[in-house]
């Protein structure tokens, strides 16, 4: 996009002077409080609002070049409450595009079942009409219905505000999935800045007037906010937030103070000194925390265990789970655990917090990521 | 019952089933009557209000054709005409044409002005044609007030077409109007009936098309 805007015969100004560049087969997301000209924004890409002002290229191409049916074929397009056709069953809309680019009956309704599947719709759904399916069954339909063509560009218009957190976070999840599995370039309005954190490879702030305030990977934007507005727009705890993009693979786990529920003295000898013992069962899974005074070699599961909270997972956890993980444990430490559950290591609160440390000073965004964004990766929070 | 009583001989009476005055005969002319009002009638307000209510544009006018048409009184426009052109089909037509257009064109204007525009939204952004729109996405979720609207204009026609017999035509205002004359309350109250038993048909035969025509995802059920 390059310095576009939208002015409206009233003299509203909606979209001033935008420059975007929109990376290829990424999330790219526009986010920003209501008002801001973001769902302007990505409804100049598929031209139903035309510019006023400036070009927007795809592939180095005008897109005023081309008609505009035929460019809207080619773009997915997901709106709040998915919008489906009620007077088709759920096949029938998602095959709704293939029937248009005049392929035949029975295949596209073949490629629709494929794409239920995809989306993690029960194939017995399609049958169905619209009202017989749940917010999010629906909000599924839309985004398969958006991908039957295959388009290599999708847009999505707050397409998740409409649904309770949970099923938001299901389909946030799915969104992930899906774009791990195809690629898409995909332009994400919401008004969410979580929503955007997470889903963001790139990510636009925007602010009232239509204009840019910051463009940025999620982990910069939390690190580097440009100004004030963005600041105070990311909200009070991006500190810990920001946690999310660092990895807890590099946590020191220390093994000392887990013991087995069956473990003799000597064994309890060694553990000797700890505040608490970990203590597990036969198969490493934990148990609880136990002070050694409670303790007797033989039976240490007969003791009082405190609860041990929420285990994390190195590798697959950030920094910010493992610190979630030792705040919550009444011990102070936090419990490691592989990804069949078996305790591999228990870290201090302290510990964590030697990590943080190491890691933004190792990891200062703001150089690392000038010459190489794709260094930053993503770690579920 | 004086009335039942009238029915009963009328329709025992089996002089009055066949010939040129015959039931069977009356009672073709009156639907035949009916199709042509209602078919012309259909033929200006659908698309007019098709038109208005996807564009959003012209409601005001739609609004007050609808209203000065029904101010008409059909009796005095069937006078009117028959007077200017002379007794024919015309007359007849003129005044039940204006008597149907109304609730055609307000409610199809209405039920296409109601479409949820999410839908629309997404069929546009998809890339459809706006007849495309119009026709697979507007029209089949608005379909059962179009309906509604058709089946009221057939009721007032299947009516108001017994005015035909004023001038001479056939319908079952034969038996209305032959019957006042020489004052054969069984004719009259035959006719009456046979009217009001044909508007009860018209109901039945647009309730079976809402059942064929509006999708199950439509009705909810």
């Amino acid at each position: 996009m390059d310095s576009v805007t939208k002015r409206y015969p009233d003299g509203t100004v909606a979209v001033d002077r935008l420059t975007l560049e929109i990376p290829d087969r990424s999330i790219t997301v526009l986010v920003g409080p209501s008002g801001c000209g973001k769902t302007t924004t990505l409804r100049m890409i598929n031209r139903m609002v035309e510019p006023s002002e400036g070009t927007i290229l795809l592939d180095g191409e005008d897109l005023q070049r081309q008609p505009v049916t035929t460019l809207r074929r080619s773009m997915g397009y997901v709106i709040q409450n998915a919008g489906l056709f009620q007077h088709r069953t759920i096949l029938d809309n998602i095959a709704t595009v293939p029937r248009m680019l005049g392929r035949g009956k029975q295949k596209s309704r073949e490629r629709a079942a494929e794409l239920m599947e995809r989306v993690g719709l029960d194939a017995s759904l399609g049958k169905r009409y619209p009202y017989q399916l749940s917010g999010g069954q629906q909000q599924r339909v839309g985004v398969a219905r958006a991908l039957a063509a295959d388009p290599p560009v999708l847009l999505m218009d707050e397409p998740f505000s409409a649904v309770d957190p949970v099923v938001r976070k299901g389909l946030q999840d799915e969104l992930l999935r899906i774009q791990d599995e195809l690629g898409k370039t995909i332009v994400f309005v919401t008004h969410d800045i979580d929503e955007a954190i997470k889903l963001g490879t790139m990510v636009a702030v925007m602010r009232t007037g239509g204009r840019l305030a910051q463009f940025a990977p999620p982990a910069e934007l939390l690190s580097d906010p440009a100004d004030d507005f963005v600041e105070d727009f990311l909200g009070a705890d991006r500190g810990i937030r920001r946690l999310s993009f660092f990895p807890s693979a590099a946590l020191e786990l220390t093994t000392g103070p887990v013991v087995r529920a069956d473990a003799g003295a000597e064994q309890l000898a060694a553990a000797d000194g700890a505040a608490h013992l970990l203590v597990t069962d036969a198969d490493d899974r934990p148990l609880g925390w136990a002070a050694p005074d409670d303790l007797s070699a033989g039976d240490l599961a007969a003791g009082r265990l405190l609860p041990y909270g929420r285990p994390f997972v190195p590798g697959t956890d950030s920094l910010r789970a493992a610190l979630d993980c030792a705040v919550l444990s009444p011990t102070g430490w936090a419990v490691a655990v592989d990804t069949d559950g078996r305790v591999t290591g228990v870290v201090s609160q302290q510990a964590i917090g030697e990590a943080i440390r190491t890691a933004h000073g190792a990891g200062n965004p703001g150089d690392a990521r000038a010459e190489e964004p794709a260094d930053i990766t993503k770690v579920a929070p | 019952m004086n009335v039942l009583n009238f029915v009963n001989a009328f329709f025992s009476d089996s002089a009055h089933w066949h010939g040129y005055d015959g039931i069977p005969t009356r009672l073709v002319e009156h639907v035949q009557y009916t199709l042509m009002a209602l078919g012309l009638a259909a033929a200006i307000g659908l698309p007019v209000g098709l038109l208005t209510g996807h564009t959003g544009r012209g409601g005001n006018a739609v609004a007050f054709v609808a209203t000065a048409a029904r101010a008409l009184p059909s009796f005095g426009l069937l006078v009117l005409i028959a007077v200017v052109v002379g007794i024919g089909l015309l007359p007849v037509m003129v005044p039940l044409v204006v008597l149907a257009i109304p609730p055609i064109l307000v409610t199809t204007y209405e039920a296409v002005r109601s479409v949820d525009p999410a839908p629309v939204d997404a069929a546009r952004g998809m890339g459809m044609h706006e007849t495309g729109i119009l026709f697979r996405v507007e029209l089949p979720v608005a379909l059962p007030l179009v309906l509604s609207g058709l089946r009221s204009a057939a009721i007032q026609v299947v009516s108001t077409a017994t005015i035909a017999a004023y001038v001479s035509l056939g319908g079952l205002g034969r038996y209305i109007i032959d019957g006042l004359y020489q004052r054969d309350y069984e004719k009259v109250v035959g006719g009456a009936t046979l009217t009001a038993l044909l508007a009860l048909v018209t109901l039945a035969v647009f309730w079976a098309a809402g059942r064929l025509a509006v999708s199950p995802g439509v009705r909810r059920r």
